[in-house]
């Protein structure tokens, strides 16, 4: 464990670093308010409805499908890892994983779950 | 006193300080000339000579932006989400920043060797992502939102077929640990054994870098300034001082994992860091000649080819590798 204290460290600093800067431009800035300023930007005219809309599913599904195939690859790191020691039992396992994984992503093609913007 | 200097754990910290600050200051340095030398380049390219005006050649001229962000005005527009508005460009740089402790600059020369290197790399390109989407929704703006989701969405897409790529080197190589992956480079490169896979790294780093021709979250003319059109002064600053930190920080990537990382001929251990940096300035300049060379994809466009032509070409590759290495131990 103690390897991790360095990239604590440098969380800390990377932290101290952004906090510095961040208030360092609140203390430099000139503060002239009004109202057309703070209204939101919508190219120069009055903004339409709220912005607090309703966005498409698809975002929804990419990241679930995000998560399936990162899943995926969380396992193919430790046996890639020790690929050696495994030989060709090992190969053999993983590449069924892969296909079992590839029949489920070809079923996603044919139910277009990944089409327009996907 | 003495007790203290030759405590070991007092000497890892000193140290690890004493490194941790040269690398963020020379990061925060070489960002501020790598957007000049961005500039220059596209002006080059474009024709024009770029910023000139500003010192010999422009050289003061990042001094004099970062000058000009600090004392522009910066406001919160009105109900927008005060505290996360706040925290997300903070999160835009801090994770591009830590990346950088685990990369190898020279022989002794890593933050720390940490054996799931490439792992923490991962995971930190994981939490940019949220930096982006918390930016976009806090805005309270609706192109904002949609550049914040359609970025988020594009980066997730690509992180898998980067992290797919990354496989067939762990594979020569038998360990998460960047300092093992470039030992093991002493000889060869790996680009040499995976070319498809440093052509996939590349394109994905550009992906997730939200750089052309994969920058339709950001384009002007598109999406006004998508996620970040509400930010001024320096919390734009941050945004885009981490977007160029994130270029940086995957070119050292890819220079650890495929081009060998310190490894170079003629120079002495105590001066491999500059064969380092060579092949990093090289990396860096092929991002910013893709830039103006291709035309922007338009965004169907770019998730078809991060969901059904990388990720399946990145699977492909991981079982030939394997196949291939099986076959060439056991012949």
């Amino acid at each position: 464990m103690r390897e991790y204290i360095p990239v604590l460290m440098f969380v800390i600093v990377a932290i101290g670093f952004a906090g510095v800067t961040l208030g360092l431009s609140q203390i430099t800035m000139p503060i002239r308010r009004n109202a057309r300023k703070m209204a939101p930007y919508e190219c120069g005219v009055e903004p339409v409805g709220s912005a607090r809309n309703r966005f498409h599913v698809k975002f929804y599904l990419v990241a679930l499908l995000f998560i399936l195939f990162d899943i995926e690859a969380v396992f193919l790191y430790p046996w890639a890892v020790t690929f050696r020691q495994l030989g060709l039992y090992g190969l053999i396992e993983m590449g069924l994983f892969i296909l079992i994984l590839f029949i489920g992503y070809v079923y996603l093609l044919g139910k277009r779950a990944l089409e327009w913007e996907s | 006193m003495k007790d203290l200097l030759q405590n070991p754990d007092f000497q890892l910290v000193f140290w690890s300080f004493v490194k941790i600050f040269v690398i963020l200051n020379g990061l925060l340095g070489v960002v501020s000339y790598m957007i000049l030398a961005e500039r220059k380049v596209a002006g080059r390219m474009q024709g024009r000579p770029g910023p000139n005006r500003v010192g010999p050649a422009g050289t003061l001229q990042p001094i004099a932006d970062v000058i000009k962000l600090f004392f522009k005005e910066e406001f919160i527009p009105a109900a927008a989400n005060k505290v996360i508005f706040n925290i997300a460009p903070a999160l835009a740089v801090i994770p591009a920043l830590v990346s950088f402790s685990i990369v190898p600059i020279g022989p002794n020369f890593t933050v720390t060797d940490l054996n799931v290197g490439l792992l923490l790399f991962l995971a930190m390109s994981s939490i940019g992502v949220y930096a982006v989407t918390l930016g976009g929704w806090s805005s309270n703006n609706k192109y904002a939102l949609l550049g914040g989701l359609r970025s988020s969405a594009q980066m997730i897409s690509y992180e898998l077929a980067m992290g797919l790529s990354t496989i067939g080197v762990l594979m020569l190589t038998g360990s998460l640990s960047m300092v093992e992956i470039v030992k093991a480079q002493q000889n060869l490169p790996f680009i040499l054994f995976q070319p498809l896979a440093f052509v996939i790294f590349m394109i994905t780093a550009l992906a997730e870098t939200n750089r052309a021709p994969f920058d339709l979250p950001e384009a002007e003319a598109e999406l006004v300034a998508g996620f970040h059109t509400e930010y001024s002064s320096m919390k734009f600053g941050l945004f885009f001082l981490g977007e160029f930190t994130n270029v940086i920080t995957i070119c050292s990537i890819a220079t650890t994992l495929f081009l060998g990382g310190w490894n170079g001929p003629w120079l002495p251990d105590s001066l491999k860091f500059i064969w380092f940096f060579a092949k990093l300035a090289v990396l860096v300049f092929f991002f910013m000649w893709v830039r103006w060379t291709f035309p922007r994809l338009r965004y169907d466009q770019l998730m078809n080819l991060g969901w059904k032509i990388l990720l399946p070409l990145s699977l492909a590759n991981v079982l030939v590798t394997g196949l291939a290495m099986y076959w060439l131990q056991n012949r």
